[in-house]
């Protein structure tokens, strides 16, 4: 087979794997637009934070230690204890549950029946709070993250697939991360559980029904708090999903925020709202990108798949302004 | 009459208080923001450093020094904030220890008459003292360490390597393409295929670029990033399987923070380094003495011994040398702005002096001109052991090419001053 035509197949394959990595994040802001139209700035520090909290628990750091130390003078830093990696997710999670009901305490429940760019501004302070919170808490310096995760190319793929070179020396087997893979499956299931959720709960209909109208939910009954709560909770449960994911590549530091930058063509592309659009976003934009890199990049300087992803983005956008599975908005007057 | 007397009263307890001097050197620090994991040894490193010598020396020359931090966040406007905010104190020089806010704060320090430093960073060109007056980038620059790599991998190779296949991967910014100039000479000169390979801000994606490295087989690649694009590239050279003793990071792509989050599988990534590494120096002793036991430390006070904390002790210490010619030079203790100027541009380091001063081998020996602002060019080979967790540096300080890199810095600087009708000096 011609080396084209193999390499193309493998830029295609980490494409899909790296639009998975990009659905993870996007999932985020999907659910909370789903669920009260915010547009949540901070999703991406949301990440950052879980993944910090994660990493902090396991090691046995103490919490605003720096602090304690400057105000107290003593010189502790640790706990001296390591925790397991499921124990401190399952911990980390019920700091994300308590951040969520932080977040509506204070901020959300201020803001109800605003108009959108002050809930969208609102999330912007959220993002910077959190950043320097997070700082404050578990430092600055680069922390590395071990879940267990297995990393590398796998071996396997690799000698499986040789054969489909036919012969041709420059082809050994498709390159495919074992990081992705298991990326890959834990978000087909992150999605599957997500739309059973917003689809066939009591829970996921109310979240709908305050997306839809914050008074109207409330006039039925629905408690606006506890939706917004959970909401936020399951949207903390997603950030620190992906921000393990993309933990486990550069190590935890403050650029894990900036993986936002990388759902914003995603939620353009498959809609706010859809929770399979973000994951269908995520592949097209994936693919898209590596695959223009693959054949086009070489020529123009290379580069280009930050702003390649926007330009994709933007075409879908001409012909779907809702997006590719967003919700049509027709509003009459 | 109340407000006479009151006027008399504070004019006569002014004209009785001491003035309090000190010598002023300001620290554009970021210690938050994207790159905050290499901006935190780098602060911490300046500010311990002065630390020691006002609690051991009582300052220099008798006066004290303080150092006044500004934080940029890696931002070039807060940067150059920072800079307008702290330049009417009598900051001494500037070292802000980013290509961006150097760019911008090129033109200020000449109209303002005060000194800035970018060792290893900035404009490359600025080494021509005839056309940067205040701008200095000793002891060396990126096109030393383009040329400092391509002779490493000359050596390695016994003195050949035509016909071998080099790939530069690069942070695609004005910081990341700086050795492409100087390698693309070097590979007529030497007859090497180099092969290009830009990665957009931040760097957490490169797997096309890797998929690239793949496919291609380059003999040997080079690295030209920062902050995480360092990280990313060596968690994806060990994806691939790619040989770490055949990586080789420029020397903002060589610290602990680089290297730690792979693991084991960093083990035998190479970097470049412009100062010695590791705690094996008699300076540290005095830090342990005067700063950290006395709990004096900057920051949390766990960088010490880190590879970006040691090139600002050394850069800390290039500065407490300057200081000291410009004193020697005015035969006074409390410097100006411009004596700095004067301090800087007749720096002479000596082995005698590093010697002395606990640094002994940290750096190379050389003198600034006023022609000269970049010094030797050397630059050294640094390797990582995962196992032990310490950068071990494997090479001496060798000279660039200096046959490239002169016309390249002649070039670039007569066109700056071309552009800014800046008439040569030093004649």
């Amino acid at each position: 087979m011609p080396d084209s035509l193999l390499f193309g197949t493998e830029v295609l394959l980490n494409g899909l794997m790296a639009g998975v990595l990009y659905a993870l994040v996007a999932l985020g802001f999907v659910l909370i637009f789903k669920a009260s139209g915010i547009f949540n700035y901070a999703q991406g520090v949301m990440a950052l934070f879980a993944a910090l909290t994660l990493v902090g628990i396991m090691e046995g750091q103490v919490p605003f230690s720096h602090l304690i130390n400057a105000a107290f003078g003593t010189d502790i830093h640790h706990f001296g204890w390591h925790v397991p990696a499921l124990v401190a997710i399952i911990i980390t999670m019920v700091v994300m549950v308590f951040l969520a009901w932080a977040v509506n305490h204070f901020v959300m429940r201020h803001l109800v029946n605003q108009e959108p760019i002050i809930l969208f501004m609102a999330t912007i302070g959220l993002a910077y709070f959190l950043e320097g919170f997070g700082d404050l808490m578990w430092g600055s310096d680069i922390k590395k993250l071990d879940v267990g995760l297995p990393q590398g190319g796998s071996f396997w793929i690799e000698e499986n697939t040789q054969w489909l070179g036919f012969g041709n020396e420059n082809f050994y087997g498709f390159f495919l991360d074992k990081l992705d893979l298991v990326a890959t499956v834990i978000a087909a299931i992150l999605v599957a559980a997500l739309v059973i959720f917003a689809q066939y709960t009591k829970q996921g209909r109310a979240m709908r029904a305050v997306a839809d109208d914050h008074q109207a939910a409330l006039s039925v009954g629905i408690s606006l708090n506890f939706i917004w709560i959970m909401v936020w909770s399951v949207a903390g449960f997603v950030a620190l999903v992906a921000g393990i994911m993309w933990g486990a590549k550069s190590g935890v530091q403050f650029s894990l925020s900036l993986i936002a930058l990388k759902a914003l063509p995603v939620l353009m592309l498959g809609g706010f709202t859809s929770i399979p659009g973000a994951i269908v976003g995520g592949l097209i934009i994936g693919v898209g990108e590596k695959l223009f890199e693959f054949a086009i990049g070489p020529y123009i300087g290379g580069a280009t798949e930050n702003w390649f992803a926007y330009v994709l983005a933007l075409i879908f956008l001409v012909f779907r302004p809702q997006g590719l599975f967003g919700e049509k908005i027709i509003e009459r007057v | 009459m109340k407000l006479k007397l009151a006027t008399w009263a504070t004019a006569a307890l002014m004209t009785a208080s001491p003035v309090l001097a000190d010598l002023v050197m300001p620290s554009l620090s970021f210690r938050t923001g994207p790159y905050a994991v290499g901006g935190i040894p780098l602060a911490d490193g300046y500010a311990d450093y002065f630390t020691m010598v006002n609690e051991r020396d009582g300052g220099i020359g008798g006066v004290p020094v303080r150092v006044l931090e500004c934080e940029t966040g890696y931002n070039t406007e807060k940067g150059v904030e920072c800079y307008e905010s702290t330049k009417g104190e009598g900051s001494l020089l500037y070292q802000p220890f980013s290509t961006g806010i150097t760019y911008q704060l090129i033109p200020k320090v000449s109209a303002d008459g005060i000194a800035l430093h970018t060792m290893g960073y900035g404009r490359t060109s600025a080494a021509n003292g005839k056309v940067f007056s205040n701008v200095f980038n000793f002891p060396a620059n990126y096109w030393d360490a383009a040329s400092v790599a391509i002779n490493y991998l000359l050596d390695e190779n016994g003195g050949d390597i035509s016909g071998k296949k080099i790939a530069l991967v690069y942070h695609n910014s004005a910081y990341g393409k700086e050795p492409i100039r100087t390698l693309e000479k070097l590979s007529e000169k030497h007859g090497f295929e180099l092969l290009l390979l830009a990665v957009d801000h931040p760097g957490q994606e490169q797997k096309s670029q890797w998929l690239q490295i793949r496919r291609e087989k380059p003999d040997n690649v080079l690295m030209w990033g920062w902050g995480v694009m360092n990280q990313v590239a060596v968690q994806e050279a060990a994806n691939i399987r790619y040989p770490m003793e055949n990586f080789i990071g420029a020397w903002w792509s060589g610290a602990e923070a680089d290297v730690l989050p792979a693991g084991d599988a960093a083990n035998g990534y190479k970097a470049l380094t412009m100062n010695g590494v590791g705690k094996d120096f008699p300076i540290y002793d005095d830090l342990q003495k005067y700063v950290y036991d006395a709990g004096l430390a900057a920051g949390a006070g766990n960088q010490t011994g880190t590879v970006l904390y040691s090139r600002t002790i050394y850069a800390g210490f290039l500065a407490h040398m300057a200081i000291l010619k410009a004193q020697e030079m005015h035969g006074v203790a409390d410097i100006t702005q411009a004596m700095m100027v004067d301090g800087m541009e007749n720096l002479e380091i000596t082995d005698a002096m590093m010697e002395k001063y606990g640094v002994a081998g940290m750096g190379p020996e050389f003198s600034v001109s006023c022609e000269n602002h970049g010094g030797p060019g050397l630059g050294a080979v640094t390797q990582w052991d995962a196992s032990a967790g310490v950068w071990n540096q494997i090479t001496d300080f060798k000279v660039s090419d200096k046959s490239i890199i002169d016309p390249l810095i002649l070039e670039d600087s007569m066109a700056f001053a071309a552009e800014n009708n800046i008439a040569e000096r030093c004649n």
